[in-house]
């Protein structure tokens, strides 16, 4: 490395031990995120506020409701009719509610069977579909034990028998603290550099910088190495925290996943670097860094919606985030393993996405004056 | 003094609009990536790939799986012919489930045996691959009753009827989009405000501002009108779009969302300013600003539910305007909530914004270094 490089570094690291606030957008931030995360989000629900309605109290009603009783997924309450549980429901008091008509142990002995009745709040689409899977899981169980009791037929001719790969417990955190690694990651990279050069250019200390014999790729090292070894501490950091705070398994190797986060790393710096170097201005570099780094790591990445399921334009756009492909090598490289076919695609990808973003950067940061 | 603060506001606003790159970030983008976040913010899955492992090869079993191949949730990618194939198709994501089919499938389901189906799901995404489940139950549900029927067996003794008020078809995009309204409205307020005063300060012209006879009640005034204006606009067209572009109904009072939208407008603002005076440089308000806008959106009970996190977290949740909005913003959207239940969220909503607006006004004098 030459003279001229060497200055360069020793002043960006200097500049950055004199605010600390780059310090702690690399450790801190991650740090701060990831706990917050790691600990607040789940989708696992437990203790769902169920209400009950059992409008004719038997002894078959009884052995119904206490399925519920006895499951960790609810936290029942009883009603007295159906109007008081409905307005609970109303209310948001409870989440569900199942009613066993007046006549539920009569028409169990009968042709067609009792209803048994569920009404959800529906508002959270998913929360919701979630409870008619327990209850349905509930009644089932329920079912296969009193059918077992009198011996007769079994209701479900084909039996589904789901098995989950990777994530047997269903872990929600195992597949959600990966995702806020990455997310975490392309906020840190971009808010690194997204003000640096912006902020030479505002201070005209890149214009004196212009009368030197500094050639543009050199100052293009020197902006992205310090960053880079503060992003990787970051990184490292946040992997830590997931390992051994959050217990999330790392099925595949370790240097793989160094190599990918590095990769990773270069696309977020390298975009940052774009940023400040196309606004030459810090003020609207901070505007751009907001509106286009968080929200579209978060919804459009795959850490939490799936991109199958998206219609074909929106699945197209999702290619220009490269948060998705860092999140599915993370959450293959944690939870399925060194999967050849997921991790070099994706790694190409974002070797593209980095080699785009550096040699755009440098290509705006010409060494003359407007 | 009104025309003291007319003529800060006129200036923020230049200094907002003026500028033809951040007059373009300002508008441009919360636009694009509503349409664009409307359609990706769902659970509900479409087309899910899947690969078929019939090892049965009977007339029983291809009838439940034309029943997969017809739903259009699902699409066959693969038929497998080797065990060891399953693992290369699911460890590479190409289908997310595989359906294995018992030998002797269809001989069991004749004999009235219990047949079984096996479901292998990628679970990397818990989430989906707990949806994909249901969706597979839904359907073996389906052609078991039609089973039932056509050969005459005995019904199950009790079944589950289910009903879902607000949502009946349990569309989950019509709990994202009410919600996106209110994660594009905060993130455009911080856009305009968090960084407003940082850069005054950085260039010194804040100073010059201190000095005039303008009181810090009144730059408080001039500072937060952009955002409100800015925030209100788009916060209205954002609500627009999502009934007339996304047809999520609105069932409930204008007036209510309107009142909430204002008191969560100043709390966005009072955050974003208080965030922009206490920061001596943009780095730091650009950090402070992310620090506040990240964890407001992941715990706002947005996408994971808020009853689902530890007691503490739920605590800190308390302190976060995002989460009282999304409850507002959802409650008049699907269910029609009156004013009268909705006060409980609106009044931590204002007791959040006269707190943060005062502390940004006290800072402007009390920060100097």
């Amino acid at each position: 490395m030459n003279r001229r490089v060497r200055g360069l570094l020793r002043k960006e690291f200097l500049q950055v031990l004199r605010d600390p606030s780059s310090i702690a957008i690399a450790f801190l931030m991650p740090a701060f995120l990831l706990l917050l995360f790691g600990y607040g989000v789940s989708m696992d629900a437990t203790d769902v506020p169920l209400g009950l309605v059992v409008e004719q109290p038997s002894a078959e009603a009884e052995s119904f409701i206490g399925v519920f009783r006895h499951s960790r997924y609810f936290s029942p309450r009883r009603f007295p009719d159906r109007a008081a549980a409905q307005q609970a429901l109303g209310a948001g008091q409870v989440d569900g509610v199942v009613v066993l008509p007046g006549d539920f142990a009569a028409r169990l002995r009968g042709e067609v069977g009792a209803p048994i009745q569920l009404i959800v709040n529906g508002v959270n689409a998913n929360s919701a579909r979630l409870l008619q899977g327990y209850v349905e899981g509930a009644w089932r169980n329920w079912l296969e034990r009193e059918l077992g009791a009198r011996a007769r037929p079994l209701g479900q001719p084909v039996m589904l028998q789901p098995r989950i790969w990777f994530n047997p417990g269903l872990r929600s955190r195992n597949y959600l603290v990966p995702g806020l690694v990455a997310i975490n990651m392309t906020l840190v990279g971009a808010l690194l550099t997204a003000l640096v050069m912006a902020r030479e250019w505002e201070r005209g200390t890149l214009e004196a910088m212009l009368v030197t014999p500094v050639s543009m790729r050199e100052v293009l090292i020197g902006k992205v190495l310090p960053y880079f070894v503060l992003g990787m501490g970051g990184m490292a950091l946040s992997v830590a925290m997931a390992l051994w705070l959050f217990l999330v398994p790392l099925r595949g190797s370790f240097w793989v996943l160094t190599a990918c986060s590095a990769l990773y790393l270069l696309v977020a710096l390298g975009m940052g670097l774009l940023i400040s170097v196309t606004t030459r201005n810090q003020f609207v570099a901070g505007m751009v860094a907001i509106v286009a780094t968080f929200l579209p790591a978060f919804l459009l990445s795959g850490m939490l919606f799936d991109i199958d399921s998206m219609p074909a334009a929106v699945q197209w756009i999702t290619h220009l985030v490269a948060a998705r492909y860092f999140v599915a090598i993370l959450q293959t490289l944690f939870l399925a393993g060194d999967v050849w076919g997921v991790i070099v695609p994706n790694s190409l990808a974002l070797l593209a996405m980095a080699l785009l973003f550096l040699g755009l950067a440098r290509r705006r940061m010409h060494k003359r004056l407007e | 003094m009104w025309q003291r603060i007319l003529a800060l506001v006129v200036k923020e606003f230049l200094n907002l609009f003026k500028d033809k790159q951040s007059r373009f970030v300002t508008i441009v983008p919360p636009l694009i990536q509503l349409v664009v976040f409307g359609y990706a913010a769902s659970f509900d899955l479409n087309h899910v790939p899947y690969a078929v492992y019939d090892r049965d090869q009977g007339q029983a079993g291809r009838a439940l799986m034309a029943t997969f191949s017809g739903s259009p949730n699902f699409q066959l990618r693969h038929i497998v012919q080797r065990q060891d194939e399953i693992a290369d198709l699911l460890d590479n994501r190409e289908v997310l489930l595989v359906l294995q089919l018992e030998p002797r499938f269809s001989e069991k389901l004749a004999a009235g045996e219990p047949a079984q189906v096996q479901v292998l799901v990628d679970g990397r995404n818990s989430n989906t691959a707990q949806i994909a489940v249901n969706y597979a139950g839904t359907v073996i549900g389906n052609f078991n009753e039609q089973w039932i029927a056509r050969h005459g067996l005995d019904a199950p003794p009790a079944h589950l009827v289910s009903r879902a008020w607000f949502n009946p078809n349990l569309e989950s995009r019509w709990f994202f989009i009410p919600g996106l309204v209110g994660l594009l409205t905060l993130v455009v307020t911080m856009v305009v405000t968090s960084l407003s005063v940082a850069r005054e300060r950085e260039q010194g012209t804040f100073d010059q501002l201190l000095v005039t006879p303008l009181r810090p009640f009144e730059i408080l005034i001039g500072k937060a009108t952009p955002g409100f204006v800015v925030g209100l606009a788009e916060g209205s067209l954002v609500i627009l779009l999502a009934q007339v572009w996304f047809g999520v109904p609105l069932v409930g009072e204008l007036g209510v969302l309107y009142l909430g939208l204002v008191l969560f407008l100043l709390a966005a603002i009072g955050i974003g300013l208080a965030i922009s005076s206490l920061a001596v440089t943009l780095q730091q308000a650009l950090l402070g600003g992310f620090l506040f806008l990240v964890p407001a959106v992941i715990l706002s009970g947005f996408a994971t539910p808020i009853a689902n996190m530890p007691w503490a977290v739920q605590m800190i949740t308390l302190l976060d305007p995002l989460r009282y909005f999304l409850i507002v913003l959802r409650g008049v959207f699907l269910e029609g909530t009156p004013l009268s239940i909705l006060v409980h969220q609106l009044w931590p909503l204002a007791l959040i914004a006269g707190c943060t607006l005062s502390a940004a006004a006290w800072l402007f004098r009390h920060r100097l270094y």
